[in-house]
């Protein structure tokens, strides 16, 4: 079947390039890994999600290039003054793709569709709720079961969202790739051949690009999609050379075999800005690096101690020495990108002077700890047993004995939300660049037992501010209330906010108009290239 | 010669019993569960975990799990992958004739290359060619794959431009649908112009860096192996019947010298499929190795046991097929007892 699929596909594709007769234009983006499959909803990796997002929409989106809401099937949003209800206004005369299965759609987008992707991943009771593994991470991650009361459709083209709770964040939820909206017309007809699962490996949607073929850990075709209610994309043919090894990436770049890669080797970066043909993009990554004490151990519970380790650790060593120079001293929890960082913040200065000061004001000598540094290179943190021991040595410098300890990834995580630790490192990317998706970690639904706030740190006020900014939709308003709490968590210290990494990007001079998320996203709907 | 091969046979069945135990209890080994391994900071809930646990069957006592696995495999089911949840036999046989077309493209140059190679350098023992060809094929075995791919490409690709940097063909120019997955038969099959000559040259880096190991030891092989048949007194008797040297050397010594030669190829099927893991990360290529390292990454359990299963039978395979060749070159071999 599959086969005949690709056969029929690579015939279509031949006629069409016969029949328009000039060179069709082509964006090759060299990318890093196979998908696991084309349901944006049953995925949680970077390279599963950039593999479907050309094809798909959501009813509200992530402008390019920035964390900005912005309509997308969805014409238009109401939120109900009580701030419980949302009304969604749909786009008309949106199509679908015709599937390489031979799928055909028979009517525009509606309310049958967001109502059939909202409820595959909600109701336990929905015909695919189950296919493909039924794992919808995101949805229930982001806490959408508790948060949706009902989704109704109230007509083809309104759709009515009822919370339990008023829910700010919620719209930066549904611009994220979980939202986004499939065909209930071609989840029934591969349900009638009783092929459900072909629904999740041949995707169709409403997006920019359509599916063509998809060749495992070698290549995913796309075409623009002529009926794009957006409007057609400035290139023809989509193709994702799928080329695991960074080193290689860039031989391709170099080579003219592809005109974008992504996270390429910070080894090549000062190669890639030298050379002439690359573009060498970059943007504040959305994360953050940090070391956080567990305030449940003391000393750790005094607040002196806390600041004195804040004093104590020379992060522009670290910064050069372990990013490399591709990142950004964190002053704050949330990366500068985000809207409410606070500038006025004042950081702690490297000072072992004042830190040995403020240690003996607290009455703590010969403090012993352990430094928990994780086993895996994240993309906030690129080696954290070389950060590990920059900071032992620090910490030495002001009288602390420092023991390094590390797990394995998955127990490591565990054990740092049990609160084993005395001091850890990690860090976080966000997911959606709404200020809550990063405060969160600082909050005290994540300071009990196998919470995620491995600080353990549970501050009244600080909460306060965080369940109030939760529930108010007034931006001014809720960025007030973040730079307050930014105030209160720099005061009170229980992290160590140590670095924003850069992404990196190179870019083909050919290529005009790419934008690098700062979400981690490639996205080529806008993008053009010169022949 | 049917009792020969019915031994041989016999005796793979105890290998593949302590193949399916080793695999399956190594990779339980690695610490790390295939669910937690996926999440990232987020992290899962205890309740979340058992229940996903419990779907894959992990929450099963280990005996349970391996008895299962074992039983699905007596009824030729290899489950499916935890990741993809695609079939393992699907997978598998997706990807393998990439890898087959790389092993046997990279063998057939370290034969075509190494045996003459081997030949002459015995012919001029310690001659200058000799010492040249023996040096080089040292550095050769003893060459990181990794490395010298990137070495490759960098000067090859980027600097002469005269190979493409990876892949199997030019993704842009040539586009025609994986009928036997193996490129060079499929772009034929396809009638597109050009399309066979340029997986042809994706094809050239590739192999040279995998048969690089091969060539090596199958030139030294070679060579030892000749300089031993030189010494023989059949050698002497035909040089000394005045047969010209090419035929000396070319018919009556080479025979004689490629038993042992044989054994080396047929052995270097093993390690051949070791190096294309690397080989496959470097070139992307789409085959079996690299797919085997992603799920370690994955901690695909499934993948990982099925995989091993297949390439080692297929590595059994081939060594039965060596030693009953052997049995043929060799009729000393056959009628031992």
């Amino acid at each position: 079947m599959k086969r005949i699929t690709t056969l029929a596909s690579a015939l279509l594709v031949s006629t069409m390039l016969a029949a328009g007769g000039a060179q069709a234009k082509t964006l090759v983006y060299c990318s890093e890994g196979s998908p696991e499959n084309f349901t944006p909803a049953l995925n949680t990796t970077g390279t599963s999600l950039d593999a479907a997002r050309p094809v798909f929409n959501q009813l509200v989106e992530f402008q390019r290039g920035t964390t900005n809401v912005v309509p997308g099937l969805a014409e238009s949003y109401k939120v109900s003054p009580d701030g419980l209800v949302i009304t969604f206004k749909l786009r008309k005369g949106v199509k679908f793709h015709s599937g390489v299965n031979g799928f055909t759609p028979t009517r525009d987008f509606n309310a049958d569709d967001v109502l059939w992707s909202f409820n595959r991943q909600w109701k336990e009771d929905h015909p695919y709720h189950k296919i493909s593994g039924g794992a919808f991470d995101y949805f229930n991650d982001m806490e959408m079961p508790a948060s949706l009361k009902s989704i109704e459709k109230v007509d083809d083209y309104t759709v009515k969202m009822t919370l339990n709770a008023p829910n700010a964040p919620i719209l930066a939820n549904l611009a994220m790739d979980f939202g986004t909206i499939e065909s209930a017309e071609y989840a029934k007809y591969l349900l009638d051949k009783g092929t459900p699962e072909q629904f999740d490996q041949i995707p169709v949607g409403t997006g920019p690009f359509q599916f063509v073929d998809y060749q495992k850990d070698a290549v995913i075709r796309f075409k623009a999609f002529d009926g794009y209610w957006g409007g057609k994309a400035k290139f023809d043919d989509l193709v994702y050379a799928i080329t695991p090894d960074a080193t290689a990436r860039y031989a391709k770049m170099k080579a003219g075999e592809c005109h974008v890669m992504g996270y390429p080797n910070p080894a090549d970066l000062e190669a890639m800005g030298k050379d002439k043909s690359i573009t060498l993009m970059k943007q504040a990554g959305l994360n953050i690096g940090y070391l956080a004490m567990n305030v449940k151990k003391p000393p750790f519970d005094k607040k002196e101690v806390r600041q004195a380790i804040n004093m104590a650790i020379d992060r522009d060593s670290i910064l050069k020495e372990v990013y490399q120079g591709a990142g950004q001293k964190a002053k704050n929890l949330i990366p500068p990108t985000i809207w409410s960082y606070n500038k006025a913040v004042k950081d702690y200065e490297y000072s072992p002077e004042k830190a040995k000061a403020l240690l003996k004001k607290a009455g703590v000598k010969d403090l012993q700890s352990d430094l928990w540094w994780m086993p895996v290179q994240r993309p906030y943190n690129p080696n954290a047993k070389r950060m590990a021991e920059m900071m032992q040595a620090d910490l030495a410098k002001v009288g602390i004995n420092v023991k390094l300890v590390s797990y394995e990834w998955g127990e490591y995580r565990k054990r740092l939300q049990a609160g084993e630790h005395q001091m850890g490192l990690l860090g976080w990317t966000g997911d959606n660049g709404d200020p809550d998706n990063f405060f969160f970690l600082l909050g005290c639904t994540g300071a009990r037992e196998g919470g995620q706030n491995i600080s353990k740190w549970c501050d009244k006020k600080f909460e306060d501010k965080l369940q109030q900014a939760k529930k108010l939709s007034e931006k001014a308003d809720r960025t007030k209330l973040y730079e307050e709490m930014q105030v209160i968590s720099k005061e009170e210290a229980p992290i160590v906010t140590i670095a924003h990494s850069t992404v990196f990007e190179p870019v083909s001079k050919k290529v005009s108009d790419y934008k690098v998320s700062p979400l981690g996203r490639h996205d080529f709907y806008g993008v053009d290239i010169a022949e | 010669m049917f009792r020969f091969l019915l031994r041989r046979l016999a005796l793979t069945v105890p290998t593949f019993l302590a193949l399916m135990f080793v695999t399956f209890m190594m990779i339980r080994l690695v610490p790390g569960d295939p669910i937690e391994v996926r999440r990232g900071e987020r992290g899962i809930s205890p309740e979340r975990l058992a229940e996903l646990r419990h779907e894959m069957g992990l929450d099963q006592p280990v005996w349970k799990q391996f008895l299962d696995y074992v039983w699905g495999l007596l009824h030729g089911d290899f489950g499916v992958s935890i990741i993809t949840k695609n079939p393992i036999l699907h997978e598998f046989f997706h990807l393998f004739p990439a890898t087959v077309e790389l092993s046997v493209c990279a063998l057939l140059f370290a034969t075509l290359v190494g045996i003459p190679a081997g030949v002459i350098a015995a012919s001029r023992r310690g001659g200058l060619y000799d010492q040249t060809l023996m040096g080089i094929a040292l550095t050769g075995y003893s060459m990181p794959i990794f490395w010298w791919g990137l070495i490759l490409i960098l000067i090859m690709s980027n600097t002469l431009g005269l190979t493409p940097v990876s892949g199997r063909v030019d993704l842009v120019k040539y586009y025609y649908p994986q009928v036997t997955g193996l490129m060079l038969i499929d772009s034929l099959i396809s009638g597109q112009k050009g399309a066979f000559l340029d997986a042809l040259r994706h094809l050239i880096l590739p192999t040279i860096v995998l048969g690089t190991v091969p060539l090596a030891i199958i030139a030294r092989m070679t060579r030892s192996s000749m300089l031993e048949v030189l010494e023989e007194d059949y050698v002497r008797t035909a040089r000394a019947k005045g047969l010209p040297p090419y035929r000396v050397i070319g018919i009556h010594a080479l025979r004689n010298a490629l038993i042992p030669v044989v054994t080396v190829i047929g052995l270097s099927v093993g390690s051949l499929l070791a190096g294309a893991v690397l080989t496959e990360t470097i070139f992307s290529w789409p085959g079996v190795g690299k797919w085997l390292i992603e799920s370690i990454g994955r901690r695909d359990y499934p993948a990982l046991q099925g995989g091993i299963m297949l390439i080692s039978s297929f590595v059994i395979v081939v060594n039965l097929i060596v030693d009953l060749t052997y049995g043929l070159i060799n009729p000393r071999i056959r009628h031992a007892r």
